[in-house]
């Protein structure tokens, strides 16, 4: 397929915000249950649901540059009985309303105890922070579904996709959440979430890895003999129907050499997993911050190549009508 | 339920494209709109077209068959371009089956291009939406046309008959009768879209004549000693027939 950078940033861009916001909620969970010590600032959740929402922002702003008609755009949900898209629709404005509360809250200062339990007081902006798990763990199947769910397309077609978008998306967050709380002076959360980013970052290493090796032995299903119906071992294209190319040249395939292909896998393979956890290990125990926005930002470019690649490593069966100029 | 589809029969198409050419000037003067062309006459011609052929060369040199091969919608009955529309400008009409775009509704995020194994549908690059074979719906339906003009303007075109098109659920349709007659196959079966329009092999006829079956034995002339070939002495396949 052919890699559209507003696709590129919407996906990474509001996946570093969920995973963000997973890493407030979890920090403030935490606190509340007295395992973490409490967060006596909580500009801390505020500044970050704000970092969030300018996240889930951008990659809206983006994913409009992808629309032929975006004045159109409120029509996408009107479908989400049937389409992924449609509910991813419906899902993003969802987690934007559920960070801008979980961040009114915290910055507004209405927040209050809401439930006790011995030496357990769990707060209001808690309860709504469950909303945005909830928010968040839609958003994320609904866009991982968009492309897991095309079956054709066998490259993402496997649960495989769903889990490392989650992953992904999850470990950037957290990444960029341990930065944020190494900014706000709370060692002990940054160690928390600095953690979590190193396990998240470990495991989407392994899925994806997972998806590569399961991508690199696939088996395809369409052939030249299925795709034109004539059963003969030995059949050329000599022509397409058009010789300027046509839409179906530009939109299936990535345009770039084999070549390029492999590289953009080392670079995003070299810049999503080892050098940010280099990056966390080094920084999380002495909180250094610059040291940690850098394996974010890192993590965070390596993941556009990743996503590139995700898109270009995909084979769609059209591509077999179109062999030849 | 009716299911109109084109049939086309790969033993007749001889590539001439006028099927293309039809479809595109009938189409970009519909109601709906032109279809965009960029450089039509210059380097890098671009343009939407709804209809395509292709050439295939089957076999190895210098025993090869050139296949020529139209691809335009095939508008499945099981259509994947359509559940995934985000706004439902993608459908399948009840009526007759054939599969739309409401290029009002449409947002052009290419999504439905995505879904659709056979590359049938086209961005149009200036007008932003989606675009695909509409069975030139326009014209099928039009009783200001005398009836047998009332067919897409490509079935129209073709020279060699070798676009049909009707109700292929219909099981008494022309149609219908060539797909089961003449082993009609779809495009890709392994995805279950079940295609609607369908593919007529290449094919060939041929009978085995000896020579003794040429030569009637009870011919009258032989009695009149008028025959012009020498009279045959060995039994002959008529001599041991009960006719």
């Amino acid at each position: 397929m052919h890699p559209a950078f507003s696709v590129i940033f919407l996906t990474t861009l509001i996946g570093a915000a969920q995973g963000l916001f997973l890493g407030l909620f979890s920090t403030q969970l935490y606190s509340e249950l007295n395992i973490l010590p409490n967060v006596a600032d909580s500009n801390f959740y505020g500044i970050g649901a704000v970092i969030s929402l300018l996240l889930l922002g951008g990659g809206l702003i983006s994913s409009f540059f992808h629309l032929g008609h975006p004045e159109r755009a409120w029509r996408a949900a009107t479908m989400w009985r049937t389409s992924w898209l449609s509910r991813e629709a419906l899902a993003l404005p969802l987690m934007i309303a559920a960070v801008f509360l979980y961040g009114a809250i915290h910055l507004g200062g209405y927040d209050s105890i809401a439930y006790t339990h011995g030496d357990i007081k769990l707060s209001a902006s808690l309860f709504a922070g469950i909303f945005g798990v909830f928010a968040t763990f839609t958003l994320f199947i609904c866009t991982a579904m968009i492309y897991a769910c095309i079956k054709f397309l066998q490259e993402w077609s496997s649960p495989l996709t769903v889990i490392n978008y989650i992953l992904f998306g999850t470990a950037s967050g957290f990444a960029l959440a341990t930065a944020l709380a190494s900014y706000f002076g709370l060692t002990e959360h940054t160690l928390f979430l600095g953690n979590w980013a190193i396990i998240l970052t470990v495991l989407v290493f392994l899925t994806r890895s997972a998806s590569l090796y399961r991508n690199s032995r696939i088996k395809f299903k369409s052939s030249v003999q299925s795709a034109i119906g004539i059963r003969h071992n030995k059949i050329v294209q000599k022509s397409q129907g058009a010789m300027g190319g046509s839409f179906n040249t530009r939109e299936y395939f990535h345009g770039k050499t084999a070549m390029f292909l492999k590289s953009v896998k080392y670079i995003f393979m070299v810049l999503v997993f080892p050098v940010p956890l280099i990056l966390l290990f080094s920084a999380v125990e002495s909180s250094n911050t610059g040291v940690l926005f850098a394996a974010f930002a890192i993590q965070y470019i390596g993941l556009i190549a990743e996503r590139w690649y995700f898109f270009a490593q995909a084979n769609h069966p059209q591509n077999i009508y179109y062999q030849t100029v | 339920m009716t299911q109109l589809a084109l049939i086309i029969d790969l033993n007749v198409c001889v590539g001439c494209s006028a099927c293309v050419t039809s479809c595109k000037e009938w189409n970009t003067s519909g109601p709906a709109g032109f279809m965009s062309d960029d450089n039509p006459y210059q380097k890098d011609p671009n343009g939407t077209f709804f209809n395509r052929v292709q050439t295939y060369e089957v076999g190895e040199f210098p025993k090869t068959e050139t296949v020529h091969f139209p691809k335009s919608c095939l508008h499945c009955e099981e259509p994947p371009c359509v559940p995934v529309c985000p706004t439902g400008a993608s459908y399948k009409r009840e009526l007759d089956g054939i599969v739309l775009v409401d290029y009002d509704k449409c947002i052009g995020c290419k999504y439905c291009s995505w879904a659709c194994p056979y590359g049938a549908r086209e961005i149009d690059e200036h007008q932003k939406v989606m675009k695909k074979c509409t069975l030139c719906v326009d014209r099928i339906y039009d009783e200001a046309l005398p009836e047998s003009e009332r067919k897409p303007a490509c079935v129209l075109a073709c020279p060699t008959n070798a676009r049909l098109f009707g109700d292929v659920h219909d099981p008494d349709s022309e149609v219908s009768e060539m797909i089961r007659e003449e082993g009609g196959y779809q495009l890709m079966p392994e995805w279950g879209t079940q295609p609607s329009n369908h593919y007529l092999p290449r094919r060939k006829n041929k009978i085995t004549i000896h020579k003794d079956e040429l030569i009637r034995v009870d011919n009258p002339l032989n009695k009149e000693q008028k025959q012009h070939h020498e009279p045959v002495n060995a039994p002959t396949l008529e001599d041991n027939s009960y006719n």
